[in-house]
This record gives structure tokens, C-alpha cells and sequence, in this order.
């Protein structure tokens, strides 16, 4: 099986599942949907030779973003919920200017026409652990750290945010 | 010294004293405010002597700053022009106007406003100012503009008085009236001359000399403004009125210096007044008409303030006949002396009126030489100066127009002559039924009755001298060889116009006045002091009511001027305002609303849309760089 | 060692049209849809279309740049789930409704 039918039957299956993604009227069902083309989208990783971010996309957005996703739906209980669609223009006038920035980007594409790049030179190893660990630990050092101060950051905010309001706290503490 | 210097010292203390009184004068005492206001005239007269005698008989220009300039000839700049005619207009505004300033001391003492009344004066001298020292038309014109609007401001300073705002108002859109005829000749003159330099003017004038339809209509524009500033027909309705203001207004601005500021201008640009003879027929017969008519209504009048007011538009007309005759000297000469004997008047009235608490109505005076000797005498010497009483003030300056009249223009003469004897009997019924006989009115207010105070007193004295002294500066040939105005100002004024009179004319033109005075001063003497009151009764028949009404003037210029002027507004708000201006002023308004309200269902907070026209600005933005 | 032989058939240019399609796609989502979880769904659908670009251009021009890029995407993004979903419920909480429409007090 040559490698290209692979790309393309992958290629279609990120797209049907994207769109199913946002056609499905089940917030559930869209959210599975989004899961599968998460891992599609990891098997184009791999097929670029970038394991690494195979790997993390699916533990990451596949296991936990998609998983807060699912988690957070089934807490607020949202299947009972239909959701009433919006008008055919406004889908209509949506799709034609999705399509046009879509369009936008394939022109401007067309002009990079960068095909069969610079193979001689081409690192196969690039994609490793090991070699991604090691730019992110010597060059991308800087950006690595404020990450986790982002992620600090990140992880305040959401405690204050989904604190119980509770106006009696302190009397309730000595009462207790 | 230097001539910056003196300039300086002649035109700003009166703006300083303003600001000063503007700004402070509410805080300050009255004493301190009363000095700083008499300290501006009375530095600007110092300063003016010391002129005197270092550029007498020159022409000295002081250029202090550009104002504007439009084109490399036509420069207007803040340029003042020291020169003899200046000087002794100078000497009038800043001698008078100290006086004055003085005397408002002590009659406005009382008064609430007191700052603000000598603050007001104070400007009006510094425009007064300007207006005599302007070297070329605009600034004459800022001049011209600044007395009128401090005349307003003085008429209606009792503002709480509904009918002297008319009166304020009625000055100031008479005056505007005026101020059109003026401006629209400064254009005029722009245009044709290229200049607007009263020295350059007078020589292109001198030079080009012709009596084409532009001079024409340039001194006719140039006397219309002459109209309204010095109270001429048919302009002249608003200066009675003015009487409203206190009285040292009526006797600074109405009568001394403001009013005189149209003579003065034509004396300004005699050069060419001179070249147009029909301008001068015109200026003669108008002059003619409104020394008539102001007296022969004077004769009528019961307010003494108002008698005062005809009496000044009769001598105005007076002077404008002078001017129409091209004797511009004689005119300034008589400039002079009225502004002797009648701020004279108008003081020692106000001393009256002052004395009485406020009475103004002959019918309920006489008597009152008795409690006003001083009042009493020197309103004695003014209204013989008025009269012509030789050898007082207005006798020589009268006697001088009366000749001038008769040399050009014989009916013109016999009018002024009839206008003479007028002023005579309103003068004398004025004197006698205010000052002999028996008291008429109020007993209360004759007990409380009583003299000014000396600061009051003392300007009176001054001006009483100089209206005796007054005429003996330009005395006819047939007395004395040197006729000082005519000399002093020859410089400034060098019309080729002679006037000859023969001696014996002058002998029986005086023997005539001293008999007519005589025989006045016996009939109005017998008419006047009676104690009864029906001498002043208004007559509903006749002649009488004909004068005691003025002419119905104020009711034709209603009828013919301001109820078409009503209709046609009237007819202009209906259509123009309401359906042209408004709907067009408000059809943006409209517009803008509705397309607010239309643009408003974009404001929807709703994020999907906010997402999809940003999407769709996007795509403009990349198509529009796609053209490229 | 495994050889990438995707790079000698495929060009980058299918990539790139690739990522432009689902970036698409999730716009429209983005766009059309009410319920706010999945319009939040569908904006980390085009994040995952650019880190697509992003990794395919790493891989073409053998820079590990792009790769370490996505990295940092996907650690963002995780923190921006993290928050925005929390302020999702609180907003639940306050109005009962995930309809976007009725988050509409954001105006003048």
C-alpha cells in the first residue's frame, strides 16, 4: 500500500470527522467526534516522523482536554438540552465566508510551492524525544518555564473561579 | 522725549484703569476706584500737553504693531497719528473726560455699581482714544465701534430698568444702522484707493481731485455713518433716549465727545468731502433739517435732560452745516466750545437732578437759585455760552458757522438764524422755569433740596471757565488779526475753502443776536416764572402738539420701517426658518437617527455575529490587498 | 530506523490545505453554533489545524522549531480549556442556558 493513499484516506477522515464535529446535534456525539479527529490528527504526526507530538496530542487533547470537555457536559447535564438551530442564511453566510478564508489560505498557499524540500538534509530523528527534549531544555528553556508558571497560573484562576460562593464562610469556620 | 513714549502714556492708562476697575473694582473701596478711574484721563491729558509742545505743528506717525495687511499697500497696523486736529481733539476728550471722571465721583458715589460705571467710563475714554488717534480707517473704525458699545453699555447701566435697555438697544442698532454706511465706504475706499493711510488718502485725494459717482458714493456712505454716530435725521432719534444713562454719560458721551466723533471724521478726511459738491448739499440741508427740528421740538420738552439731549442734536446739526460748507475748521472750533458749555449743562443739570433726589421735570421745579447758588450761576454761564451770548464760548464759534452759512448759502442762513433764536427760547425757558420764580413742586423735596458736594462742584467751575474763556481762541478778523484754532489746525486740515464775510455783516449779525437774546430772555422771563404749571401742560392742538410729540418721529419710523421689517420676518419665520432652515439643519439630525437605530440591530452583544462580520471584514481586508 | 517517505509523495502544499480545510471547518462551527461548548470545541479544532501546519512545516524544513511550537500550543491550550471551562459552568450557574445568544450583555 503506497504511503499517499494513507495520507488521503487519513486526510478524509480528519475531515468527515471535523465536520461531524460541528454538524452533530448531540454535544456528546460531537465531542467523540472531536476525539477521533484528534487521533487522526496524530496519525498525520506520525506520518511527518513527529512521535513526540503524536504522543502528546493524544494524552494531552485526546485524553485530558477531551475528557474536561466530555466531563464538564455530563455535570451541567446538557442532553436534555436541544438546541435550536440557527437560520439557513445565516448557516448559508457562514459557510460562504468560512469558505472564503478558506480560499484566502489555499491562494496563499499555492504560492510557497515547496514540494520535496531539502530531503538530503532531512533529519529523520528529528521528531524523536530525545531531540525535542533536548531544544526544549537548552533552547526553548526560557518559554518551558513560563509555561509552568502559566499552567500555575491557569490552575489559581480555575480554583477561584469555581469556588463555592459562601458569604458566611468565616462564621461558619468558628462555628466549626 | 520720545514720541512711542507719549503715545503710550496718552493711550493705555485709560484700558489699564478698565482692567484694574474690571477686575477688582468690586473688592476695592470707592475711594481707590474713583482715583484709579479720574488717574488714566488725567494722565492721558498730561501726556497729551507734553505733546503739545514737543510736536506741535508736525505730524508725528507711531507705528506699534501690524493689525492685519491684505495687500503690500493696504497696511493696517495698530498706528496712531499725533498730529495738531488729534491734539485738540486730544485736549477735548482727555480734558473733558477727566473732568467728568471726577464729577461721577461724587455723583455716582452712592450708586451700587459705582466700580463698574467707572470702569465703563474708563473704556470708553481709551476708545475715544483710539477713535481721535487712528492713523488709518479700520482702527478709527475699532474706535468708532468701542464708544459705541460702551454707550450701550452706559445707557443701559441701570439695567434692571426695562425701558433704558430699549433705549440702550435702540442706540445700538441706530449706530449699527450708521456703522454700515461707514464700513461699506471703508471698503469703498480700499477698493478704489488701494490705501486705507489718512495721510496717504488725503494726498491721492488731493491728487485725483474729480467728482466721480465713487467719491460720491464714498462720502455719502462715509456721512452715513456721520448720521448715526453724531445723531443726525434720520438717525437721530436714538440720542433723546440715550438720556436714560446717568447723567455724566449724557454729558461725556451725548454730548461732549462720542456724538462729535462723526465731525470729526469728516474733518479727517475734508480732502474729499471738498471734491464733492453734491455730498456737501446734501450734508448742508441734512444738518439744516436736524438743527430745525431738534430745537423746534427742544422748545416742547418738559424732562431737562431731554431739552439738554435736542439742544446737543440741534448743535450737531450745526456743526454738520459747517462741515457740508466745507469750513471744517469752524466745525472742530465748534466741536470744542459745545464740549465746554454743554457738558457744562449736563453737569449742572445733574447737579439739579442730584440735588432734588432724582427729579427731572421742569413743570416741578423754579426757584432754586436760592439752595444752588453755585449750580445756579454756572448753569447761568452755560446757557449763555449756548445761547451766543457775547463774549461767552458759543458766541464766537456760532457767530463763525452762522458766517460761513452766509457766505455759501443764504436760506441756509435765515434757518440757522430761526434755529438761533430757538435755541435761545429753550435755553432761557429751561434756565428760567428750573432756576427763578417759585418753586412749583413736591415740598418734601424741596426741604431735602440742597448743593453738590465739591468734587461736583469743582468740575463745573472748570468747564464754567473754559465756556466763557473757550471762544476767545478763534475770534473773527474783525476783532483780532489771530484766529488760533484756524492757524493750529491748518496743519492737519489744509482745505483751500475761504470764507469772506464783510465787517459789517459781523457788526449787524451781533448787534441782531444781542437785541433777539435780549428780547427772548424778556418774553420767556415774564412766560416761565409764573408759579402756575400750565405753561408746561402738553397742547392737544396746533403747532404745540405737532412738537410736543417730536414730530410723531418715532411713530413714523414704527410705521415705515419696523412694522414691514416685523411683517417680513414674520414671513421669513414662517417660510424660510421653519421649513427651509430648520428641516434642512434638522434632516442630518434625522438621518443620523434612524441609521443609529438601523445600526444599533448590529449592536446586538450576540457573539456569533460579532465572529462572522469579523470573518467577512477578513476577507475585505485580504481582497483588498488581492488587488494589488 | 523508521524513513519518513511521506515527504517524497506528499508535498507540504497538502498540508497546508489540510490545515486551511479543518480551520475552516472550524470556523463555521465556530460561527453557527449555539451551544457554547462546542463553539469552545471548535476553536481547539482549528488550534489542532495550525499545530497540523506547524508540525508538517517543522517536518519539511527539518527544524525541530515547529515542532517545539506545538508543544507550547498544546500547553496553552490546556491551561485555556482549563479556565474557560470553568467560567462556562460559573456562567451556567448564573443563567442556566449555554445558548451563546443569551450571552449577549456585552454591549453598550
Amino acid at each position: 500500500m503506497n504511503i499517499d493513499y494513507i495520507f488521503y484516506l487519513l486526510t478524509a477522515l480528519t475531515i468527515i470527522c471535523a465536520t461531524m464535529v460541528v454538524v452533530s446535534k448531540h454535544p456528546i456525539r460531537s465531542v467523540l467526534f472531536l476525539v477521533a479527529t484528534f487521533f487522526c490528527i496524530s496519525a498525520h504526526y506520525i506520518l511527518l516522523n513527529a512521535q513526540f507530538l503524536a504522543l502528546v496530542n493524544i494524552v494531552v487533547y485526546a485524553g485530558a482536554i477531551m475528557v474536561l470537555f466530555l466531563f464538564v457536559i455530563m455535570f451541567l447535564n446538557l442532553n436534555k438540552e436541544v438546541e435550536r438551530n440557527k437560520s439557513i442564511l445565516y448557516w448559508l453566510g457562514a459557510i460562504v465566508s468560512a469558505g472564503c478564508i478558506f480560499l484566502m489560505l489555499v491562494s496563499s498557499v499555492g504560492k510557497v510551492a515547496l514540494t520535496n524540500g531539502n530531503i538530503e538534509k532531512e533529519n529523520y530523528t528529528l521528531g524523536l524525544v530525545e531531540n525535542i527534549g533536548m531544544s526544549l531544555y537548552t533552547d526553548y528553556l526560557f518559554p518551558m518555564e513560563i509555561c509552568s508558571v502559566l499552567f500555575l497560573v491557569a490552575m489559581i484562576g480555575v480554583v477561584l473561579l469555581s469556588r463555592k460562593e459562601n458569604k458566611f464562610t468565616t462564621n461558619t469556620v468558628s462555628n466549626v | 522725549m520720545n514720541s512711542t513714549i507719549i503715545l503710550n502714556l496718552m493711550l493705555w492708562p485709560s484700558l489699564i484703569g478698565f482692567i484694574i476697575n474690571g477686575i477688582f473694582g468690586s473688592r476695592m473701596s470707592k475711594n481707590l476706584v474713583g482715583l484709579i478711574a479720574c488717574a488714566g484721563p488725567l494722565t492721558s491729558f498730561v501726556a497729551t500737553v507734553i505733546a503739545f509742545f514737543s510736536f506741535r505743528d508736525t505730524s508725528t506717525i507711531v507705528d506699534l504693531y501690524t493689525w492685519f495687511q491684505f495687500t503690500k499697500n493696504i497696511y493696517v497696523g495698530f498706528t496712531f497719528n499725533i498730529d495738531n486736529l488729534s491734539m485738540l481733539m486730544m485736549f477735548i476728550v482727555s480734558g473733558v473726560g477727566t473732568l467728568i471722571h471726577i464729577y461721577s465721583i461724587g455723583y455716582m458715589h452712592e450708586d451700587k455699581g459705582f466700580w463698574r460705571f467707572m470702569a465703563y467710563l474708563n473704556l470708553f475714554l481709551f476708545s475715544m482714544i483710539i477713535l481721535v488717534l487712528a492713523n488709518n480707517l479700520p482702527l478709527l473704525f475699532a474706535g468708532w465701534e468701542g464708544v459705541g458699545l460702551c454707550s450701550f453699555l452706559l445707557i443701559g447701566f441701570w439695567f434692571s430698568n426695562d425701558e433704558y435697555n430699549a433705549a440702550a438697544k435702540k442706540a445700538f442698532v441706530m449706530n449699527r444702522i450708521g456703522d454700515l454706511g461707514f464700513i461699506l465706504a471703508v471698503f469703498l475706499i480700499a477698493k478704489t484707493y488701494d490705501t486705507l493711510d489718512f495721510k496717504l488718502l488725503t494726498q491721492k485725494f488731493l491728487e485725483s481731485g474729480l467728482n466721480t459717482p465713487v467719491n460720491i458714493w464714498i462720502t455719502i456712505l462715509l456721512f452715513v455713518g456721520v448720521t448715526g454716530k453724531s445723531a443726525q435725521l434720520p438717525l437721530f432719534t436714538w440720542l433723546p433716549d440715550a438720556m436714560a444713562g446717568p447723567t455724566p454719560v449724557s454729558a461725556l458721551i451725548h454730548a461732549a465727545t462720542m456724538v462729535t466723533a462723526g465731525v470729526y471724521l469728516v474733518a479727517r478726511m475734508f480732502a474729499i468731502f471738498d471734491m464733492t459738491p453734491f455730498t456737501q448739499q446734501i450734508i448742508v440741508y441734512i444738518g439744516l433739517a436736524t438743527a430745525f427740528i431738534a430745537a423746534t421740538i427742544a422748545l416742547k420738552q418738559n424732562d431737562i435732560k431731554k431739552v439738554l439731549a435736542y439742544s446737543t442734536v440741534s448743535q450737531l446739526g450745526y456743526m454738520v452745516v459747517a462741515l457740508g460748507c466745507g469750513a471744517y475748521i469752524t466745525a472742530i472750533f465748534h466741536v470744542m466750545t459745545h464740549a465746554f458749555f454743554k457738558a457744562l449743562l449736563f453737569l449742572s443739570a445733574g447737579s439739579v437732578i442730584h440735588g432734588l433726589g432724582g427729579e427731572q421735570n421742569i413743570a416741578n421745579m423754579g426757584g432754586l437759585k436760592s439752595k444752588m447758588k453755585w449750580t445756579h450761576l454756572v448753569f447761568l454761564i452755560g446757557t449763555l455760552a449756548i445761547v451766543g451770548f457775547p463774549p461767552l464760548a458759543g458766541f464766537f464759534s456760532k457767530d463763525e458757522i452762522l458766517a460761513v452759512a452766509f457766505s455759501k448759502n443764504i436760506p441756509v442762513f435765515i434757518g440757522l438764524g430761526l434755529c438761533s433764536v430757538f435755541t435761545a427760547w429753550y435755553m432761557f425757558r429751561l434756565y428760567f422755569s428750573t432756576f427763578q420764580g417759585e418753586y412749583r413742586g413736591d415740598h418734601h423735596k424741596w426741604d431735602h433740596a440742597h448743593e453738590s458736594p465739591m468734587i461736583m462742584l469743582f468740575p463745573l467751575f472748570v468747564l464754567a471757565i473754559l465756556s466763557i474763556i473757550g471762544g476767545f481762541f478763534g475770534m473773527p478778523e474783525v476783532i483780532s488779526e489771530h484766529h488760533a484754532i484756524d492757524s493750529f489746525l491748518k496743519p492737519s486740515i489744509f482745505s483751500k475753502n475761504v470764507f469772506h464775510v464783510s465787517h459789517t455783516f459781523d457788526y449787524m449779525l451781533w448787534t441782531l443776536t444781542v437785541l433777539v437774546l435780549a428780547l427772548v430772555m424778556y418774553l420767556t422771563y415774564k412766560r416761565y416764572t409764573a408759579k402756575s404749571k400750565s405753561a408746561y401742560d402738553a397742547q392737544s392742538e396746533g403747532i404745540g402738539k405737532v412738537l410736543s410729540n417730536k414730530y410723531w418721529l418715532d411713530e413714523i419710523y414704527e410705521l415705515i420701517i419696523i412694522k414691514p421689517l416685523r411683517i417680513l420676518s414674520d414671513w421669513f419665520n414662517r417660510v424660510f426658518e421653519r421649513v427651509g432652515i430648520d428641516d434642512v439643519i434638522q434632516s442630518p439630525g434625522f438621518v443620523l437617527q434612524r441609521a443609529a437605530k438601523g445600526l444599533g440591530i448590529l449592536q446586538s452583544g450576540s457573539i456569533s455575529y460579532y465572529i462572522l462580520s469579523m470573518i467577512i471584514g477578513f476577507i475585505i481586508f485580504f481582497l483588498m490587498f488581492i488587488k494589488k | 530506523m523508521y524513513k519518513p517517505d511521506i515527504i517524497q509523495y506528499i508535498s507540504l502544499n497538502h498540508y497546508l490545505i489540510l490545515g486551511a480545510a479543518l480551520f475552516a471547518i472550524g470556523l463555521i462551527g465556530v460561527m453557527v453554533r449555539k451551544n457554547i461548548i462546542i463553539v469552545f470545541m471548535c476553536i481547539e479544532l482549528m488550534l489542532n489545524a495550525v499545530n497540523l501546519i506547524l508540525a508538517a512545516t517543522s517536518t519539511f524544513y527539518s527544524d525541530s522549531g515547529g515542532q517545539v511550537m506545538v508543544f507550547f500550543t498544546m500547553a496553552v491550550a490546556a491551561a485555556e480549556v482549563s479556565v474557560g471551562l470553568a467560567i462556562i459552568v460559573m456562567m451556567y450557574k448564573n443563567i442556566h442556558s449555554l445558548n451563546i445568544d443569551l450571552f449577549n450583555r456585552l454591549k453598550g
